[in-house]
């Protein structure tokens, strides 16, 4: 993989609340390679669309990004002034959104629509603009594009308007696709559907692709390389392969042990009990201890770093060479 | 990965979109009241448009032979105490009208769109300052302040309009501010601006459009209270000069002859109380029809 696209380091955001602070993402580092996708993996709260959408300037009003780089072909997006990500969003980077059902402006044509966005970045003339919207329509395997084109969104089902949301988001041949959890708010048929044309896109276009996801089967099938985030930091990294084989931290594993899988009556869930931390405070311990069930003295007094346990598997636990050991 | 195909039906022949135009109509004459009204007012414009054509005499026209005369084959309406013909009075009196209620009420209705669009989406301070301004509008004497307004800058039309029009954007500058604050926060605002857009184009082509709707309601409820102001104001003797002709002239002049002429007030209220009600039933269907969850 030829460089790194784009590169995330030791991001800290905080959010201010009436009475105190909110540590939604504590030191969040991961890359993404031209080309590769990366999936990034956590429960809600977990701090992974913060992560995400803070990078190209999209954080709520209470938010603050207190350290930490997010560098995008090398330039620092989060130094950027608005002018600068207003060019950069939508023309280098672009994004997907969870709802298709209320992304979409109600009152606008979807081809008008998608042709705004390379009108407006003067990526196309009109002329062309239309041309390359009908072509798009085609590709995302809307049927008809001429006619549909003039349809409002209104006219469209949930799928199709994930379609066209991503017709946008590629218009102008970004480098990379933020997709935030693109495939929550379908149907599991579509989000097949919808996962494949991503793929799809993705390969024919030699794009990168950061895909934010609570499900982790979705991860896996996609993506070639996952983080992990609980609690705003980065609990495991590692290739797909290496993931899927040999998880290495305690969380990693429970968050596998709660998928419900098709034609595994017998197989007990074991979901992982409690809930994922609001933290209040820089963590300073493990902040799974309390729901791990590995947890030792050392897990609630000692903040595990991210550290390399073999090839490019990193993991933040005390206890991930036994995890891998099978030792417990 | 496990590749799905990606097949589409196609088979269904595409329904030709029935535009939201079509849809609002749908609803909207289902109303008897607000297609009452809506005729009502469209005659009403139409008389404003063409009346100074069809007016048998000019409104300053006065026939001494016919004073005080009741509604005669000479004179339809009958005519006041200086023999002014009220159908011609009245049709000027509409054109007048019109143009001073739709002057007005545009010019309260881009204040009003600027100032709730600069506040909905800028939020903080500026909406503070904004806001507060609107609260003073609000609660200030309107009424007090254009009696001001044209003593001072006279009684011709111009200023009536303006005087009219910058006192009554308050209401539009809450209620656009109010929608812009629901949607600012919102996927659709959100999705807009990761694809990079500015704020000046998302408040242009997503929220404007998006609170159309509700302005032409309030729009048509403006409307009629801009016309009601109008006529207070010549109702207290501040209104358009005689003889340019007002309904709150008209009514104001017959006031005080009421027992002996009758006919010179019913005429011209009876128009102008059949507007008002016209625009209030238009306005109210307005609202149904273009409630997105007034069903189809």
């Amino acid at each position: 993989m030829a460089g790194h696209l784009f590169e995330v380091d030791n991001l800290n955001i905080e959010f201010r609340r009436s009475d105190d602070k909110v540590y939604a993402v504590n030191g969040v580092s991961f890359s993404i390679g031209e080309g590769g996708t990366l999936g990034i993996v956590g429960e809600s709260g977990s701090g992974k669309s913060v992560t995400m959408m803070s990078c190209i300037g999209l954080i709520r009003s209470n938010g603050t990004v207190k350290a930490g780089t997010a560098k995008f072909e090398g330039h620092d997006l989060l130094k950027m002034n608005r002018k600068q990500l207003e060019h950069i969003r939508g023309l280098e980077i672009g994004v997907i959104f969870q709802d298709p059902m209320t992304s979409l402006n109600p009152l606008m044509r979807i081809g008008d629509q998608i042709m705004e966005g390379m009108i407006e970045h003067h990526y196309a003339t009109p002329r062309d603009a239309f041309d390359r919207t009908i072509n798009l329509l085609g590709e995302m395997g809307i049927p008809e594009p001429k006619t549909r084109f003039r349809n409002y969104p209104h006219e469209f089902s949930g799928g199709m308007r994930q379609r066209i949301m991503i017709a946008m988001a590629l218009a102008c041949e970004p480098k990379l696709l933020i997709a935030d959890e693109p495939t929550t708010a379908l149907d599991v048929t579509v989000q097949m559907q919808i996962l494949a044309l991503l793929k799809e896109q993705q390969e024919k276009k030699n794009m990168s692709i950061a895909m934010i996801t609570h499900d982790f089967g979705v991860a896996t099938n996609f993506c070639d390389k996952i983080v992990v985030l609980y609690a705003g930091q980065v609990m495991e990294v590692a290739e797909t392969k290496e993931f899927i084989r040999r998880p290495a931290h305690p969380y990693t594993i429970g968050l596998k042990n709660s998928i419900i899988e098709v034609g595994q009556r017998d197989r007990a869930l074991k979901p992982i009990p409690g809930m994922a931390p609001t933290l209040t405070s820089p963590p300073t311990s493990c902040s799974f201890a309390d729901r791990c069930p590995l947890v030792t003295d050392r897990c609630r007094n000692e903040l595990p770093v991210l550290r390399q346990v073999d090839g490019n598997h990193m993991v933040a636990c005390h206890r991930a060479e036994e995890v891998l050991n099978h030792a417990v | 990965m496990a590749v799905a195909t990606v097949s589409t039906q196609s088979g269904a022949k595409p329904k030709r979109s029935r535009s939201q135009f079509a849809q609002a109509w749908r609803r909207y004459r289902r109303n008897y009241l607000a297609v009452g009204g809506l005729i009502w007012v469209i005659i009403f414009l139409i008389a404003g448009i063409i009346g100074p054509w069809i007016a048998p005499y000019s409104y300053s026209h006065t026939d001494f032979l016919n004073v005080n005369s009741p509604p005669t084959w000479q004179h339809i309406m009958g005519t006041d105490n200086l023999g002014h013909d009220m159908y011609s009075e009245i049709l000027w009196s509409i054109r007048f009208a019109l143009e001073i209620a739709f002057g007005a009420t545009l010019v309260s209705f881009v204040i009003g769109i600027v100032l709730g669009l600069w506040a909905g989406m800028k939020g903080g301070i500026v909406d503070q300052i904004i806001m507060r301004l609107v609260d003073f509008m609000g609660a200030f004497p309107t009424f007090f302040f254009d009696l001001l307004l044209v003593v001072k800058f006279g009684r011709g039309m111009g200023p009536i309009l303006m005087a009219i029009g910058i006192t009554g954007w308050a209401g539009y500058a809450r209620l656009i501010r109010g929608l812009v604050l629901s949607m600012r926060k919102g996927d659709m605002v959100e999705a807009a601006t990761a694809l990079g857009a500015s704020q000046m184009h998302i408040a242009r082509r997503y929220l404007l459009p998006n609170v159309m709707n509700q302005m032409a309601v309030s729009l048509a409820f403006g409307i009629p209270n801009d016309l009601t102001v109008m006529a207070g104001l010549s109702i207290v003797g501040m209104g358009l000069r005689p003889p340019m002709p007002s309904f709150g002239n008209l009514v104001a002049q017959a006031g005080s002859m009421m027992l002996g002429f009758p006919w010179m007030m019913y005429f011209p209220a009876g128009i102008f109380a059949l507007t008002l009600l016209s625009y209030l039933f238009m306005a109210d269907g307005l609202s149904e029809a273009l409630n997105p969850r007034g069903g189809d």
